[in-house]
């Protein structure tokens, strides 16, 4: 028998749809006149629902295994959370304008809907449930990225990423049968234990390394990233080039660690190369992008490129510093985003060239860029450093020092990209640059919780260590 | 069991003073920052003294043994399960003794530039950086591992560049302040590299694991050798580089007689009482280590004190500006200390050294700090630095004179001045350990004697001089730091530090030794009356005397001309063959490769953009593509 206290360690997901349940009930009854009041009603209760997730929590297993939570998989959860709700500052002022106004509660549901997915897919103790939250997760983002249905770019989107994921949840679901087919069993526990080291196993770990190298949009599997990047609304993309990567990165390394421990030399070799690709292409392309958005974009996979490294510390250590690496990947791109948004809101722009002489108009905005921008390149003091310095430091120490020797190459590359933008805000003249507007006041909630994060999280050497006691307890 | 937590605020106050100052110090009036930051300091030197009460008094030794204790220590950082940084305070006798004499000399230093300062339009900025100053020295003796103590020489470093610059308009303190800075930091590499040596192969940061007395954590350090020499000896000279920089020991001693570009105060507090003997504190914090583990690098510690000893008090005879003459003699007194610390030995009477050398550092800080607020008292008077320009000031400045008199009798090392017992206890220690050290100091203590006594005849007595405005003694602010101070430098002598402070943290007996004082005694009061008889008067003798030796006063007045040389290697040799080869290589050849380079990443880029052609089909055929690559390459390598 099972009472409601055995739902406890659902609770995340619980109030997850609680919470869409009642932002339903506000589209229904709310009138079309004051629809706008959606915004701030889900956005409060999304505050709540950030809040509510650091309380303690119930560990514990569900539907036999299927569903597992513990303080890792939590805190994974949390740092989903924080990422989300900045999301959700950013994108109120585009979602008051007047386009938008019919489908508000539609992008929340979506997105929350997505978020459940996620959620799932990290908690989940079998590859059945991992697939349903995957494609939870993935489903609704292309409705989303879709979201402008009148721009054609944005239709292109979603209409890509649907095909381009079907393709991809077709080889992972192909690579889940063949480990299946060979140890019978699709619990990660069971899974784990009757490992052999069968060709057959071995197709299975790289068809699954191909279809999560989509959501994570590693080299060869990322092309999509840039057209979906460019075409989806500004927040859909921040939202797709963070929390959706990072929910697929937590629960990759997760089955990484637990499930192919017997495959541990093929999967390392199989991310070291796949690093070092990643990694490079990702710079390659992002230099000559003008568009900011493409930019962010193949920055992004650069960035995938260097969690790769964390993941193949293959420890606690290595499962912290990647956890901590989101953590401070979230505020940092987010903070860029957050600006690449409001400017695009205020003036349409949204091409580097077009951010000439930025810093004597709207000198706030650009030095937040800045400041994301150092710390997406990894300059110290800011988050992005102590980031990827916990990154590189446990591939050092299982002894990848080639590796490492190339992610600092490539690091070096970024900074020239990174660059560009803060040249073309601070030194490249512009006769009439962007004039200076007013950010509406949660874009700017969102933005100061990025800078503070940026500042905060790389020096409050406690959190790293909150993340590296829980880590060590998975 | 004493709980000493609190000790954290003694080294805290400074830093919201400095925090205070430093942000809403400009909306003050100059009087409340002030007296703010003197209020500041003062409780924190209040507190010091209750912990010197507590320690030394009320808890005493434990088994004859005193204690340290670990009164407050925060995890800082980890690196590894067993190599972490810690934050925190240490206190055993060196520390404790420590924060008493600095919070003491900074207290008169900051009351006494309430008034030195008085009208200087960066006044508050100078107060906020005296209370950093003062912060980032309680943080580095207090410190509970080496690199705290590291980050602690750092911010001292960084403290006293932005005190020397405080006349920043002024060219020659801007040189001034980058000279030392730089020769500074440059020693601090060497510091740190000592510090990972040590760290590398001990596993710890930690003090109270480093000094313990159990030498077996260094076994695979003295094991190691590197060019002969084991890697023990090369850390601890490494680290000693690192002290020999901040001390301003011989060949590091450049940056300190230009230091005096600084307000006085900061002269009296940075570089006379407290900074510059952080590498005295920094090689006694080590001396356990030194003692049994490298008794080489004690040697070379030795020989540097003795030299820079001996040289330092040769160039002051020839000097005219007062302050650089307070340098020189700082120089030679640290070179005191150092000297003793390299020959001492460990535990009870043999670590008479060690003892001597704290001493010494106390009673130096009293009658130095004494001696150069004394002279900033002279200039701000009659507004100049130079010896030629002053002459028969005893009968303006009364207290000025009586307190420099003491200063001056306890520096020569005249009994009972405090300057007397110290220097005793470290001519005794060299007399047991190497005659010609000891020959050395006792020829320094005659200098040192002769030429603070030509500064005191030629400033007080001798010419008369015709001054645009009659000189006057200075306002109370300034004379009570300076009677307060004159009553440390007289009786400071008396504080039994064979029972407070020895090396091995034991009490035992020490005696003073009548033929080792008597013959230091003499010395002295021979240059006292050399002194007497070319300066007390004014006369053309000395002019004589210097026509005489002609060359070799040159070459003293030139301070050896080490400036000269030191800018022939970094100007002529470094900047011109060495720095204009690598400039070429750098252009041509790493430019030229960069560029090439970025031309191939350029033209990659401009390729491996067709990749993206917006095609779906492509897209989904480089995926599939890109898979079954890895399918064939895994198949390769692993069947």
């Amino acid at each position: 028998m099972m009472n409601l206290q055995d739902f406890l360690p659902m609770r995340h997901e619980i109030l997850l749809v609680f919470l869409m349940i009642v932002i339903i009930l506000c589209e229904i009854f709310i009138s079309e006149k004051s629809k706008h009041y959606v915004i701030n009603i889900s956005i409060v209760l999304f505050v709540l629902q950030t809040i509510v997730g650091f309380l303690p929590i119930q560990q514990g297993n569900m539907f036999g295994g299927m569903f597992q939570n513990d303080l890792f998989r939590s805190t994974l959860k949390n740092i989903l959370s924080i990422g989300v709700l900045i999301v959700f500052l950013q994108s109120s002022g585009w979602l008051k304008k007047e386009e938008n106004k019919g489908k508000i509660s539609e992008y929340f549901l979506l997105l929350l809907s997505t978020l459940i997915g996620m959620f799932f897919m990290v908690s989940s103790g079998d590859f059945l449930m991992m697939y349903l939250g995957l494609e939870l997760a993935t489903i609704p983002i292309t409705a989303l990225a879709a979201y402008e249905r009148n721009k054609s770019k944005s239709a292109e989107a979603g209409i890509k990423l649907l095909l381009i994921s079907a393709l991809s949840t077709g080889v992972l679901l192909y690579g889940i049968s063949m480990i299946y087919g060979t140890t019978g069993s699709v619990y990660f526990a069971d899974v784990a234990v009757n490992f052999g080291k069968s060709s057959l196993q071995i197709l299975g770990l790289i068809f699954f390394v191909a279809g999560m190298g989509f959501k994570i949009s590693l080299v060869p599997f990322h092309l999509w990233t840039a057209d979906v990047y460019e075409g989806a609304p500004i927040s859909v993309t921040a939202y797709l080039s963070v929390i959706s990567k990072g929910a697929a990165v937590f629960i990759f390394m997760i089955i990484l660690y637990k499930v192919f421990g017997a495959l541990f030399d093929m999967w390392n070799s199989l991310l070291y190369v796949l690093a070092v690709v990643t990694m490079t292409v990702g710079n390659l392309f992002a230099i000559r992008q003008n568009n900011m958005k493409r930019f962010l974009a193949f920055s992004s996979i650069a960035q995938a490129g260097f969690i790769l490294l964390g993941i193949l510390g293959s420890n606690a250590m290595g499962a912290a510093s990647v956890a901590y690496f989101v953590l401070i990947y979230i505020v940092t791109n987010l903070g860029a985003f957050g600006v690449v948004s409001a400017i695009y809101n205020a003036s349409g722009k949204e091409d580097m060239r077009e951010y000439n002489g930025l810093y004597k108009t709207n000198p706030m905005l650009s030095l937040v860029m800045t400041l994301a921008l150092f710390s997406l390149a990894g300059i110290p003091p800011v988050a992005g450093f102590f980031g990827k310095f916990f990154l590189f430091t446990s591939a050092a120490s299982h002894g990848y020092y080639i590796l490492v020797l190339i992610a600092v190459i490539n690091a070096t590359i970024s900074l020239y990209y990174y660059l560009r933008v803060i040249k073309a805000m601070f030194i490249d003249p512009n006769d009439n640059p962007i004039p200076y507007f007013k950010t509406d006041v949660p874009a700017r909630i969102g933005l100061v919780i990025c800078v503070a994060g940026i500042f905060i999280v790389g020096f409050a050497t406690s959190i790293y260590e909150a993340i590296y006691k829980f880590t060590s307890l998975m | 069991m004493i709980n000493y937590t609190y000790t954290v605020w003694i080294v805290l106050i400074p830093l919201f003073m400095f925090v205070i100052l430093g942000l809403f110090g400009m909306k003050m009036r100059n009087s409340l920052a002030g007296i703010l930051g003197s209020l500041g300091l003062f409780t924190s030197t209040v507190l010091s003294y209750i912990t010197a009460y507590f320690y030394f008094f009320k808890v005493g030794p434990v088994d004859g043994v005193f204690q340290s204790v670990s009164a407050y220590n925060i995890e800082w950082l980890a690196f590894t399960d067993t190599l972490k940084v810690h934050l925190g305070v240490f206190l055993d006798p060196i520390s404790v003794m420590m924060l008493v004499v600095i919070t003491t000399v900074s207290l008169m230093c900051h009351i006494y530039s309430i008034g030195y300062m008085k009208g200087d339009t960066g006044f508050q900025r100078f107060f906020s950086f005296l209370s950093l100053f003062t912060f980032s020295m309680l943080f580095l003796v207090i410190a509970t591992d080496i690199i705290q103590m590291y980050i602690g020489f750092e911010l001292v470093g960084l403290s006293s560049y932005l005190l020397i610059g405080h006349y920043y308009e002024k060219p020659a303190a801007v040189a001034a302040a980058n000279k030392a800075f730089i020769v500074t930091r440059f020693a601090d590499f060497g510091f740190f590299v000592g510090i990972l040596l040590v760290s590398f192969y001990t596993g710890t940061f930690d003090f109270t694991v480093l000094i313990n007395g159990d030498g077996s954590i260094f076994a695979g350090m003295a094991a190691a050798s590197f060019m002969g020499m084991n890697i023990i000896t090369w850390a601890m000279l490494l680290i000693f580089i690192g002290g020999a920089g901040k001390s301003a020991l011989f060949p590091l001693h450049i940056w300190l007689p230009d230091a005096m570009e600084g307000p006085t105060p900061v002269s009296a507090l940075i570089h006379a009482a407290t900074m510059v003997v952080a590498g005295v504190y920094l090689v006694a914090r080590m001396f356990i280590v030194f003692h049994f583990q490298a008794p080489d690098a004690l040697e070379v510690v030795a020989y540097v004190g003795a030299f820079t000893s001996l040289f330092a008090a040769i160039i002051a005879i020839t000097q005219y500006d007062i302050k650089r003459i307070l340098a020189f003699s700082t120089l030679s007194q640290i070179g005191y200390m150092i000297l003793a610390l390299g020959v001492s030995g460990y535990g009870g009477e043999e670590g008479v050294g060690y003892m001597a050398s704290m001493f010494h550092l106390t009673t130096h800080a009293m009658f130095k700090a004494l001696l150069f607020l004394g002279a900033g008292s002279i200039i701000h008077a009659i507004h100049s630095n130079d010896l030629r320009d002053m002459g028969g000031l005893r009968k303006y400045m009364p207290i000025t004179f009586i307190t420099f008199a003491i200063a001056v009798l306890s520096i020569s090392g005249i009994p009972p001045f405090s300057g007397f017992w110290s220097k005793d206890e470290i001519l005794a220690a060299a007399f047991e350990h190497n005659k010609i050290i000891y020959f050395s100091s006792v020829l320094v203590a005659g200098l040192t004697a002769f030429y603070m006594s030509r500064l005191f005849f030629t400033v007080f007595f001798g010419k008369k001089t015709e001054y645009h405005h009659t000189p006057h003694e200075s306002p109370w602010v300034m004379t009570i730091p300076l009677i307060i101070l004159s009553i440390g430098a007289a009786f400071a002598g008396f504080i039994p530090f064979n029972e407070l402070v020895t090396s091995d943290g034991a009490v035992f007996e020490s005696h003073l030794s009548m033929s080792i004082a008597l013959p230091s005694i003499g010395i002295a009061l021979l240059g006292i009356f050399f002194a007497f008889l070319l300066y007390y008067k004014k006369s053309n003798t000395p002019d004589k005397i210097t026509t005489s030796l002609g060359f070799l006063y040159k070459t003293t007045l030139n301070k050896f001309y080490f400036d000269e040389l030191y800018l022939f290697v970094t100007k002529k040799i470094i900047f011109n063959i060495i720095s204009q080869s690598i400039a070429w290589f750098d252009r041509h050849v790493v430019d030229g490769s960069m560029n090439g380079i970025a031309w191939v990443i350029e033209k990659t880029s401009v390729k491996s953009k067709e990749l993206q052609s917006g095609q779906l089909q492509q897209y989904a055929f480089i995926f599939v593509a890109g898979t079954i690559i890895l399918v064939l390459c895994f198949a390769y390598l692993f069947n």
